[in-house]
Parts: C-alpha cells; structure tokens; sequence
C-alpha cells in the first residue's frame, strides 16, 4: 500500500509533468464560435499533442458544448463568469495563466485575429517567454514559418521558449471539422482584476454579406472607385456572386467604406476561391492580404497596375463600364 | 494611479525598410538586404507619436518622450520624433548585429526599464512594425506592467475618474534645427540591465512563391466565359 506521503507526492509530480498537450483559447460571440478557432485547432493539432481548448466568457457554457464536438479536441475548460464578458484580455490571461499552472501545455494558442493578437502575447509576458505571432507552417512542436516585409519575405523560425506561445494566420490552416466529443470541465478559478479596464459598447457594421475572411468569393474595391456612393457597383456585383466585399487602404482611408472592410498587411489577410480586385491598382500592402487567393481577377483601366501581375484573368477597362456590364451578365 | 491632468507618455518608434521599398531577400538567406536601402519612422509609430502629441496639445499630457531600441542609425527615427513634437528622446543602444536578432520580448522589457525608472504614465505604440509584422509588443509590455492595453485605437479621450476612453478597431513639417536642440539621451543596453538573449532562432529566410500572371481577357463577356469555365458562375 502506498503510504499517503508518496501518493502525494506523486500527485505533485503529475501535476508538474508536462502533459504534452495544446491549449487553443477560443474566440466568440457569446453564442458561437468564431470560424478562425476551428482553423487555430488544426494549426495546433500539427504540433503533435492533444489538443484542449478553453472558452472564457459570460456565456462560455453554450460555445464549449460546440467546441467539445469538434474533430481532434480531447477537453475543453469553460470559464463563465460575467467578469469574463467580452473577453477583455485582462481578463481572459488570469483563466489562461490558471490553466496553464494546473495543466502545464506545452503550448498555448489562438487564432492571428484583434482577439488572439492581444491575448497570447500578453500572457506571454506573464509566463517570461517569447511569442511568435502569425504563423502560416508549422514544421514540427519548435518550427514554425511565418511571412515579413508585408508577405514579401518568409521565415523560418525555431523556438526555445519553455512554452510556445503562438497564434495562427486562418487562412493558412483549413478549418478543423465536427466529430469529436471532448471531455467538458470547467476552468481552474482565476482571480480576476476589475479595476483596470471596463468594456463600454460596441458598434458592429451590420451586413448579410459573407464574413470577408471566410467567404469563398470576395470583391473589393479601390481609390478608382472615386466615391462611397459608387460602392454600391461593387456590393450588386458582390450579392450577384453570394461574395464577401473588401476595400483597399486607399478607399478605407479616403472614407468610402468602414475601417473593417480593410484588405491587406495591416488589415483583414483573405484568401478565398476568387478575389475581384477593382479599381485597386495593387500595392505591396493590398497584395499582402489577398495574394493566396485561389484565382484572382482584376479590373482596372490602368494596364499597368502592378495588380495585373499577380491576376490570372485581367481585364483592362474602365471599372463604371465593366463592372455593370458583368453585374448584368449574371442575372 | 492613472492621472490624465499630468500624464508622461513615452511613444515607441522603431526605424524600419521603407514601406515603398520592394524587399530583396539576401541570397544566403539569412535575412533581408537593409544596407543601402531606403529607411524611414514605422507608419504606425507616426500616429501613436501624432496621437500623443495632439493630448499634449489639448493639455492631457505633460510631456512626451520618444524612444528607439535599435543601432545607432535608431536616432535618425528619434531626430524626427522631436522635428514632430516629441519633448525629449531615449535611445536604448545595441550594435546593429544585435538589432537584428531582437525580438518584441526584448522591446518590451527595455520598454518596461524605462516606464518604471522615468515614471510614465502611459505607452502609445504603433499597431505593427511593418518589418517584422509581428504586432507583439503593446501586448507584451501591458503584461509586463501588469497594465491595461487598449490595441487598435482609433480614438483616444479622456474618460474621467483617472481613467483613457479609447475607442479600439476590431479587427510634419517642422523645423529640425529645433530638434537638435532637444535632448536625447544614449543609453547602452547593458546599463538597463535587460538580457536580449534570443528565443527565437532564424532557421533561413527566403522568398515567397511567385505568382504568375494570367494574361488580360478582351471584354466583359470574355470574362464571364472564364468565370464559368472556372465554376464560379453557373453556366
């Protein structure tokens, strides 16, 4: 018979191995998840651990029953507190920090998005380890690629962190399917500091469009669109095709079209089945969020766009002409 | 302790490749070619500065104060800093060897020296260094100081009772004589005591796959043959 001593301290050891396992923080919206944590699953899941995830919020409860029933989770740690609403990365780092002291992953991550973006460095911090962010490869548990320079160069990185703090671009990964059944629990209690920060609103642009970093088809406009009001070419040609619309810098900046409709190296990073790029003469900033679209076809007067350089079908005319013309061609 | 009546904001900026220049990856692929090449302030680190400088207008800041970690070409970025209304400037020295090997981790701790020994109220970084892409370092630094991070803001006001309302997304010509006369202060790394010892190894760096171009099509009609060829459209 093992004496109690011994059984505790055995404990003791379980506790502190590590369990060679991945936790994937989940983003939502309080009632599903967000399509770039199914993506995230399957970057983590290459890793070559279990793969457990853990959902904060103040309706956690409902998106962990849909996170257990995803292909290659084995846990899922719910943390629902109404402190936990909107998950404020002040928050949210206490449950991941918590989690991280009892279970010991190897590695915890999430998808390369405004959530991810603010939490895994932050807790990076706390656990005094690197983090390595937007990762498109993963080689193997320490080797990851990910792009520089706007997409223009790729590197290949190896990590010594103690643990690997990462999160994963989307569109590089393919979205993990249903078919699991996760093992559900709740989270470790954390102590969660208020008084730092408070979220006040929120104002989501409303649209029955496709989400832009999920559609299969995207069509995006530029500065050759000359006005917000000719926008409205772009969103008949976008219902027309079922597409998400997208913008350059150019027509975000010169106020045609909301800040989130943005594609680029300091926007949304998109890579559907077909991107229409119109009137959008293609800089180094645009092409780095659109150029792993499947196909590309550009519209633009200027026959030398650099645009035209990574189109497989190019059509040079005038986009006021072109673009009605092909919106009525497929009615 | 947050008081916005007498805030010292530090702002980051980092110099970087132009964002107009096209990148050449270095044939050993050890890295990118930046001799020779074009250098500017990061764009983002422009708007945090503007930003700062703007509550320092309005009376919601004391005083700001640019930093650079990085070479010694680093006080060209803070030169202009203080060209675009920036108090005084801190340069955190490394040898350009060393630059190239730091990671945000790095930053953020030499940042976090700096808050803690100078006694600033708030940080205002840029969202991104369009080099490294890597959008870390704000996170990081907040962790570090256990302080509140706003990521993204499109706004920044007062919001009353101590405390900055900002607004976040979810997903200048002046005189440079007058610059020169601002200080800016060198320190070595190594007097912050902060260990840049690399996390994270560069296994090689090369280009990306090159898409080639398709070709035009004559007109409208051309096109939409091709999108039905391609199965976008029905047929």
């Amino acid at each position: 018979m093992l004496s109690a001593r011994t059984v505790l301290t055995r404990t003791a050891r379980l506790n502190n191995a590590r369990l060679n396992s991945t936790l994937v923080v989940a983003e939502h919206d309080e009632t599903k998840l967000a399509p770039i944590t199914l993506n995230a699953i399957t970057a983590a899941g290459k890793l070559g651990n279990d793969v457990s995830v853990l959902v904060t919020g103040a309706n956690a409860q409902k998106v962990a029953e849909q996170v257990a029933k995803v292909n290659g989770v084995k846990r899922v740690l719910v943390a629902q507190d109404d402190k936990l609403k909107n998950n404020l990365p002040e928050r949210v780092a206490p449950v991941v920090l918590a989690s991280q002291k009892q279970f010991n992953f190897s590695a915890i991550t999430a998808g390369s998005s405004a959530f991810g973006r603010g939490l895994i460095p932050r807790v990076a911090a706390k656990l005094d380890v690197s983090s390595i962010s937007d990762i498109t490869q993963v080689h193997s548990a320490d080797s990851f690629t990910r792009t520089l320079y706007a997409g223009n160069a790729v590197k290949k990185v190896k990590s010594s962190a103690a643990v690997k703090l990462l999160t994963f671009r989307g569109t590089a990964f393919e979205p993990a399917k249903e078919g699991g059944s996760g093992a559900v629990e709740k989270a470790p209690s954390a102590d969660i500091a208020t008084d730092t920060s408070e979220f006040l609103g929120q104002e989501l642009s409303k649209s029955e469009r496709p989400d832009l970093a999920t559609a299969k088809i995207v069509v995006s406009g530029g500065r050759g669109l000359k006005s917000g009001d000719n926008f409205k070419l772009i969103y008949e040609l976008a219902d027309k095709l079922g597409a998400g619309v997208g913008a350059s810098r150019a027509a975000v900046d010169a106020g045609y079209v909301p800040n989130d409709m943005q594609v680029g190296q300091t926007g949304k990073i998109v890579a559907p089945e077909l991107y229409i790029a119109i009137g959008i003469s293609g800089a180094i900033q645009h092409l780095a969020g659109m150029k792993d679209s499947k196909t590309i076809v550009a519209i633009n007067k200027d026959p030398d766009a650099p645009i035209f350089q990574v189109a497989d079908i190019g059509l040079k005319a005038d986009l006021f002409k072109a673009v009605p013309e092909l919106t009525a061609a497929l009615k | 302790n947050f008081q916005p009546k007498v805030m010292k904001i530090l702002v980051g900026v980092k110099r970087v490749v132009d964002y107009a220049v096209k990148i050449r990856v270095k044939p050993d692929r050890s890295g990118v070619v930046t001799e020779g090449v074009q250098h500017s302030m990061n764009p983002f680190d422009e708007i945090a500065l503007e930003e700062a400088v703007k509550l320092k207008e309005k009376k919601l800041a004391t005083e700001v104060v640019a930093f650079s970690l990085g070479g010694p070409k680093s006080q060209e970025v803070l030169r202009t800093a203080l060209a675009k209304g920036a108090d005084k400037a801190i340069h955190v020295q490394v040898s350009d060897e060393e630059a190239s090997k730091l990671e945000s981790f790095h930053v953020a701790k030499t940042l976090k020296k700096i808050v803690e020994s100078e006694k600033f109220d708030a940080v205002f970084l840029g969202k991104q260094a369009i080099d490294d892409d890597s959008s870390q370092t704000a996170p990081i630094l907040a962790g570090l100081l256990d302080w509140p991070q706003a990521l993204y803001a499109s706004k920044v006001e007062e919001g009353g009772d101590g405390h900055m309302k900002v607004t976040r997304e979810i997903d200048g010509g002046l005189d440079t004589i007058k610059a020169k006369k601002k200080p800016l202060k060198a320190i070595p790394i190594k007097d912050l005591g902060v260990d840049i010892k690399p996390q994270t190894e560069t296994i090689e760096v090369t280009e990306p796959p090159v898409r080639q171009a398709g070709g035009f099509v004559e007109d409208v009609s051309a096109l939409v043959a091709k999108l039905k060829e391609k199965g976008f459209v029905k047929a």
